[in-house]
């Protein structure tokens, strides 16, 4: 079971690895949030898989006996939470970003850096 | 003790009102101004009791340790949170200016509050996971801010900082997945007490972790988030970043090299030296080339970065002392630049140094508030930045490390010509254009005074340096939890 994660968690961030180095504004945010899915699998099975009996202590009883590892099922959940409000952040920016700039092509948004076309001093630049 | 998370519920507090109040810019912007006070004066608290008795601990819903999230006000923590709340005051104050022409808007004051709180609770946390939430509130923050103005550089370089900060989050995430994978703790403490350290796994995740930091921190060769977006935005925020933001990594590089992982492996201190020696010369030599005043700073807050990491890897108590001292003489010094070149743009409309001059004969006090900052930073005798640097000069030269030192001064005679330049540039030559006239009906008292402000903590810290070299060697002493 834990090589077919492993293996899972491999093909996702591969994918994600792709996809986030695509010329593509849209393809390139949709790879970090694949890869962030990727690195939240593996933060779930760092609790170790195997176990399905719940974290409870049952009665007449003072520990746990063979249960799920509870805690990476919390992290992993605040980690979804935080990268899907990063992911519509992301979204939203560069919806607004093609809008202005007229294009998706990530090699053509220089505009906060211009490329240089002097070697020894950088362009004026007009806006202040 | 509550007093411990304070330092985070306040600003919290405060961005939530001033998003109920933000109909009314007054309002808000008196809502902020006493957020930030009453922030200020917890700080203050705080490092009077940390002081005292060393630590504050705060073990939330009294689990016991390491099952409770815990939050820990040391040395090192609470002097951040005082620089902390010493910025969001003085970003607050220049905002009763005019200086910042640009529009303000009702996302401004929420988004600087809520900056500050994971800037703080980043510094506070003692638990890997935590502060890994608290990374991501200040980034989404600071996401957030850069927005602000909505123009197409702004969108442009808000893209470019959100690529390479989720990077290094993700890896940061990566690094906290795995270290509990293979100790079975998130706290600091813990961490540190179950990891073996003689087992070859350990150094793989130690340098993970580390990686992640440098990514945050900005130092070389994973810098490029900074100087793309720092230039875009108004002075007053780009104060706050600058003391700020990256300091998030340098104290989470601290505690983790310094305190957690005890002995760290002596190669990752190898490597972080070379990277410390590389983020000097290159964050010097980029602001060499440039001419606007905002990205010459922006490239010397990598070189800055990169004298902090140098003091991390010396790896000794006087080398974290170093590293501590510097980075508040850093936030300092470099907020106030960054305000001096904002008074700058407020006065001649440019922040180019190609289209402005004139300024010493129009503006001589602020011309020598700007020389004030500008000799701290290169490190003129007796100004802050001669102690930061003497600190790890000197103690690379007891370790034996020439070459590090003799970068180190190096690159401290490239900010010196970089300084001069903009000075030279700004303040001693003619303007370019004859009939220039500074503006006459300006409101800059605030904006004055929250430069005065920083300009005497600057000289307080150069002039009267003892304190707070005997509180920094505490603070590096405390951190190896001995109690000094």
């Amino acid at each position: 079971m834990i090589w077919a994660v492993a293996l899972a968690i491999g093909v996702v961030v591969t994918a994600g690895t792709y996809l986030a180095l695509s010329r593509d504004l849209l393809r390139c945010l949709i790879g970090l949030a694949v890869l962030g899915n990727g690195i939240n699998l593996l933060l779930f099975t760092a609790g170790r898989l195997g176990s399905r009996v719940p974290p409870i202590i049952a009665e007449q009883e003072t520990t746990l006996q063979n249960a799920a590892n509870a805690l990476p099922q919390a992290l992993t959940l605040t980690a979804i939470v935080i990268s899907f409000a990063l992911l519509c952040f992301s979204l939203v920016l560069a919806v607004r970003l093609v809008q202005v700039a007229g294009s998706d092509d990530v090699t053509m948004l220089r505009s906060a850096e211009p490329p240089a076309t002097d070697a020894v001093k950088p362009a004026l630049e007009d806006v202040p | 003790m509550i007093l411990a998370i304070l330092p985070l519920l306040v600003p919290l507090t405060t961005a939530l009102l001033c998003v109920i109040a933000q109909s009314s810019a007054r309002l808000q912007r008196a809502i902020s101004f006493c957020g930030s006070f009453v922030l200020l004066v917890c700080a203050m608290v705080l490092i009077w009791r940390v002081n005292l008795q060393d630590t504050v601990t705060l073990t939330a819903g009294n689990w016991p340790l390491p099952f409770g999230i815990e939050m820990t006000a040391d040395r090192l923590g609470s002097a951040l949170v005082l620089i902390a709340a010493v910025m969001v005051m003085i970003t607050v104050l220049w905002q009763a200016s005019d200086a910042d022409i640009a529009p303000s808007t009702p996302g401004l004051h929420p988004l600087l509050h809520g900056l500050a709180a994971g800037a703080c609770a980043a510094f506070l946390a003692a638990d890997l996971f935590n502060l890994y939430v608290w990374f991501e509130v200040a980034l989404i923050c600071s996401l957030g801010l850069l927005v602000q103005g909505g123009a197409l550089r702004q969108l442009d370089a808000a893209l470019k900082y959100f690529a390479m900060n989720l990077i290094g989050t993700l890896l940061l995430l990566t690094a906290v997945a795995l270290l509990y994978a293979a100790t079975g703790q998130l706290n600091f403490t813990a961490i540190g007490a179950a990891a073996r350290l003689d087992t070859p796994l350990m150094l793989p995740l130690i340098g993970l972790l580390v990686l992640a930091f440098l990514i945050k921190a900005a130092s070389f060769p994973f810098f490029a988030w900074l100087p793309a977006s720092y230039h875009t935005l108004p002075g007053p925020v780009l104060a706050l970043f600058s003391a700020l933001l990256s300091k998030i990594g340098i104290c989470a590089l601290i505690r983790t090299l310094g305190s957690t992982f005890q002995p760290t492996p002596e190669l990752l201190f190898t490597m972080l030296g070379w990277i410390a020696l590389l983020s000097m010369l290159s964050g010097v030599l980029g602001a060499a080339y440039h001419w606007d005043m905002r990205r010459i700073l922006a490239f010397h807050s990598i070189s800055q970065i990169g004298y902090m990491l140098l003091a991390i890897a010396l790896a000794s108590r006087a080398g974290n002392a170093a590293a501590i001292f510097f980075a508040l003489h850093h936030s300092l010094v470099k907020a106030g630049l960054f305000l001096a070149a904002a008074l700058i743009y407020r006065q001649t409309g440019h922040y180019d140094l190609r289209r402005i001059g004139g300024l010493y004969t129009a503006k001589p006090f602020l011309a020598v508030l700007f020389l004030l900052f500008a000799l701290a930073l290169v490190g003129i005798p007796p100004l802050s930045g001669f102690w930061g640097k003497y600190l790890i000069v000197s103690e690379s030269l007891i370790q034996g490390e020439y070459l590090w030192a003799g970068v180190a001064l190096f690159v401290g005679a490239l900010t010196f010509y970089s300084m001069l330049k903009i000075w030279l540039e700004a303040f001693w030559k003619p303007h370019p254009d004859h009939n220039w006239q500074p503006p006459v009906a300006t409101r800059l008292t605030p904006a004055y005074a929250s430069v005065g402000i920083l300009a005497l903590l600057t000289l307080w810290m150069g002039l009267f340096p003892e304190q707070i070299v005997i509180f920094v060697t505490n603070a590096a002493i405390s951190l190896r939890g001995v109690s000094p």
